[in-house]
C-alpha cells in the first residue's frame, strides 16, 4: 500500500478518469489560452490575407493588405520612426543604466535609496509619467523652459516641433522604464568575484582596464539579453507617441501608432492591421527567438 | 505599450556563481571587494573624491526621480491661477487642496479608482485561481498531452504583446462558439488575463519542488486531489503566490493599451485611459489632473514601498537567475 503510490509518483496517472480529472483542473487555463492567445495568433496571419467588413463572411484577398501597406506612405514613415525610436533609446537608454549600476555598486551609503529612487518610475502607471512629462515639455509655462530660460539658453518647443518630438518621447520612455535594467545590472555585479579585481590590479590594471577587462566581460551575458529585451519592448512604443504627439503626426508615428490607426480610428481595416501585426511579429520574432535560445542556453 | 514595463522575466540564467551568503555592506567605506580597492577608498583623497561622488550622485537622484513626484503632489495643491503663471513656483505660493475633491468627485477619479480597483483584484482572482489550477495540473497530475499543453504555453512567452493585438480584440467583441460580446465588460481583461505563460511557469516550477513524500502521505490518508492542493501543496507556495500576485497587481494597474480597446466606454474605463481621455479634453483644470495623476499613484507606491523586498528581488530572480 504505502509503495504503490512511490512507484507510480513519476509516472503519468493511466486511467481515464486521472486524467479527466487532470483535465478538469486545466480547464480554465485551457480555455482561456484557446480563445484568447492561440486562436487568435492564428486567427491574426488568416487576418492579414483577408478583408473583413463584418457583415458578410471574410474574403481571402491574397496578398492585397500587403500591397496596400507597401504602398501607403504612412507604413514607410512609421517603420521608419519606429527604428529612429529604438535606435535613440538604445543610445539613452541602454547605456545609462549600465553606468548607473557601476556607479551604484561602488557607493556603500543610501544603497535602498539608490534602489528605490531608481525604480519608482517604473512603478507609476506609465499614463502618469506621460502626463507628468506633457506638462515639463509645455512649450510656455512648463518646467524645462523656464528652467532654460533661467539659464539663458534657447528654448525648445519639444513635443511641439518635428525636430525634437522624437527626443522627447525617448526622454520620458528612457526615464520611466531604466530603472528596471539598472537593478538587473547591478544584481549582476555583486556577483562579480572581488578576487578578479585584486588580481587584475596586482598585474597593475588601471580603474579603466579593470571596467573593461573585468566588468564588462562578467556582464557580457546580461548586456545581451538586456540589449534583446530593449530592442523588443522599444519596438513596440504605443503610449508615449499616442499620448504626446497623437495618432495623425507623422512626426512620431510607430508601427503600434499605425496598426491602432487602421484598426480602430482611421480606416477601420482589421486585415490591414493584421497585416502589419504579422511584419511586426517576424522582426520582432527574431529579436524573441534569439532571446529565448540564449536564455536556455545557460539554464 | 510600455518600454520594459514589466520585470523581463522568463527562465534564464546567467552562468550564476554559487550564490553563497549574502554580502551585506557595512555602512562605512569598506565592504566587498568592487571595481575601486577599499585601500584606495580609504586614503584621504580617496574618501574626499568618494565623499563628493556620493553627495552628487544623491543630489542628481533627487532631482531626476524625486523632483517630478514633487512637481506632480505640489501642482495639485497650486490655485489654477498659480499654475497658470508663466513662470512656475518652485513650491505652492497659495494652497488648494481642494483640487484632490474636484479630481475625485468632478472629474469622477473616484468611479475611476474604483473601476481599476475591481478589474485589478478581479483579474488577480481569475489569474490566481485558473493559473494555480492548471499549474497544479501540470505539475502533480500530469495528464496524457500535459508536456504538449505546457510547451503550447509556454511557447506564448515568445510572441510580443502586440502580436495579439487586433486578432485578439475580435475575439473578445465576438468570442467564438458562444459569441458573445466582452467589450466594456470586466470579462475582457479578465479572462485574457488568464492566458498568462509567465504565471504559469513560475507556480508549475515551485510546485515541481515540494517533496513527493508530503503528497504521497496525504494520497494515502484519503486526501482527493483537490484537497491536497488546498490543504499541503498551497500552504507551502505562500512565497510564489505572493510574488505571483505582486505581479498580477501591478501589471493590471499599470496595463493602458489593452483596456484603451476593449472598453470604449467611458463609464467602463480604468484611470489610466480615463486620465488619457480628461487630458485630451481642454475643459479640465490642471490642477484637477495633476491631482488625478498622483491618486493613479498612490497605490503602486504604497505597494512598491510595503512589498518592495519580493519586488526587487522578484526582478533580478525571475530575469536572470532562472
Amino acid at each position: 500500500m504505502a509503495i504503490q503510490p512511490a512507484l507510480r509518483r513519476h509516472r503519468r496517472p493511466r486511467s481515464v478518469s486521472d486524467n479527466l480529472v487532470a483535465y478538469a483542473f486545466l480547464a480554465g487555463g485551457l480555455v482561456c489560452f484557446a480563445l484568447f492567445s492561440w486562436y487568435p495568433l492564428v486567427r491574426g496571419v488568416l487576418l492579414s490575407f483577408q478583408q473583413v467588413n463584418f457583415v458578410t463572411d471574410p474574403e481571402w484577398v491574397g496578398l492585397d493588405n500587403f500591397e496596400t501597406l507597401f504602398a501607403d506612405p504612412l507604413f514607410w514613415t512609421a517603420w521608419r520612426n519606429t527604428l529612429l525610436f529604438t535606435g535613440l533609446a538604445l543610445v539613452f537608454g541602454y547605456l545609462l543604466p549600465l553606468l548607473i549600476a557601476v556607479l551604484l555598486n561602488e557607493l556603500r551609503h543610501f544603497r535602498g535609496f539608490f534602489r528605490v529612487a531608481v525604480y519608482l518610475p517604473v512603478m507609476l502607471p506609465p499614463i502618469v509619467s506621460v502626463l507628468l512629462w506633457q506638462y515639463f515639455y509645455d512649450p510656455g509655462n512648463g518646467l524645462f523652459n523656464t528652467v532654460l530660460r533661467g539659464l539663458h539658453l534657447p528654448e525648445s518647443a519639444w513635443t511641439q516641433s518635428p525636430r525634437t518630438a522624437m527626443i522627447s518621447l525617448v526622454l520620458v520612455a528612457t526615464w520611466s522604464n531604466m530603472g528596471a535594467a539598472t537593478l538587473i545590472y547591478l544584481a549582476a555585479l555583486q556577483n562579480v568575484p572581488g578576487e578578479l579585481y585584486e588580481a587584475a590590479e596586482l598585474e597593475g590594471a588601471s580603474l579603466w582596464q579593470r571596467l573593461r577587462h573585468v566588468t564588462l566581460p562578467q556582464l557580457r551575458f546580461v548586456m545581451i539579453v538586456l540589449l534583446l529585451l530593449q530592442i523588443v519592448a522599444t519596438m513596440q512604443v504605443f503610449i508615449e507617441p499616442y499620448q504626446l504627439t497623437g495618432t495623425t503626426n507623422p512626426d512620431t508615428i510607430t508601427v503600434m501608432v499605425l496598426i491602432y490607426r487602421y484598426a480602430f480610428t482611421v480606416n477601420h481595416d482589421f486585415g490591414l492591421a493584421a497585416a502589419m501585426t504579422v511584419l511586426l511579429f517576424v522582426v520582432l520574432g527574431m529579436f524573441s527567438a534569439a532571446y529565448l535560445w540564449l536564455t536556455r542556453e545557460r539554464t | 505599450m510600455t518600454v520594459i514595463s514589466s520585470p523581463p522575466a522568463l527562465p534564464a540564467g546567467p552562468r550564476a556563481p554559487a550564490p553563497g551568503p549574502p554580502r551585506r555592506r557595512r555602512p562605512g567605506i569598506g565592504g566587498p571587494r568592487t571595481l575601486i580597492s577599499p585601500e584606495r577608498l580609504r586614503s584621504r583623497r580617496g574618501r574626499a573624491v568618494y565623499f563628493a561622488v556620493l553627495a552628487a550622485t544623491t543630489v542628481v537622484f533627487l532631482l531626476v526621480f524625486f523632483f517630478p513626484l514633487y512637481w506632480m503632489i505640489t501642482g495639485a495643491v497650486k490655485h489654477p491661477t498659480e499654475l497658470a503663471q508663466p513662470t512656475p513656483t518652485l513650491y505652492p505660493h497659495t494652497f488648494h487642496p481642494e483640487s484632490y475633491v474636484e479630481a475625485w468627485e468632478r472629474l469622477s477619479i473616484a468611479h475611476y479608482f474604483v473601476n481599476t480597483v475591481f478589474y485589478a483584484v478581479g483579474g488577480w482572482l481569475f489569474q490566481l485561481v485558473f493559473d494555480v489550477a492548471a499549474a497544479y495540473a501540470l505539475s502533480r497530475l500530469r495528464p496524457v498531452l500535459g508536456s504538449l499543453v505546457l510547451g503550447m504555453m509556454l511557447a506564448t512567452l515568445m510572441l510580443p504583446a502586440s502580436a495579439l493585438l487586433v486578432p485578439a480584440y475580435l475575439t473578445v467583441a465576438d468570442v467564438p462558439v458562444v459569441h458573445v460580446n466582452l467589450l466594456n465588460t470586466p470579462w475582457a481583461l479578465w479572462l485574457p488575463g488568464v492566458a498568462n505563460a509567465f504565471n504559469i511557469y513560475l507556480l508549475k516550477r515551485f510546485f515541481d519542488q515540494i517533496p513527493h513524500e508530503l503528497i504521497d502521505a496525504a494520497s494515502i490518508d484519503g486526501a482527493g486531489r483537490l484537497r491536497v492542493l488546498v490543504s499541503i501543496v498551497l500552504p507551502l507556495s505562500r512565497p510564489v503566490l505572493g510574488v505571483v500576485s505582486i505581479f498580477i497587481i501591478i501589471a493590471g494597474w499599470k496595463d493602458f493599451l489593452w483596456p484603451l480597446l476593449v472598453l470604449p466606454d467611458p463609464e467602463a474605463q480604468t484611470l489610466s485611459v480615463a486620465l488619457s481621455r480628461l487630458s485630451m479634453t481642454s475643459q479640465v483644470a490642471l490642477n484637477e489632473l495633476m491631482a488625478g495623476l498622483v491618486i493613479a499613484s498612490v497605490p503602486m507606491v504604497l505597494v512598491f514601498l510595503i512589498f518592495q523586498r519580493s519586488i526587487l528581488g522578484g526582478l533580478s530572480a525571475g530575469s536572470l537567475k532562472g
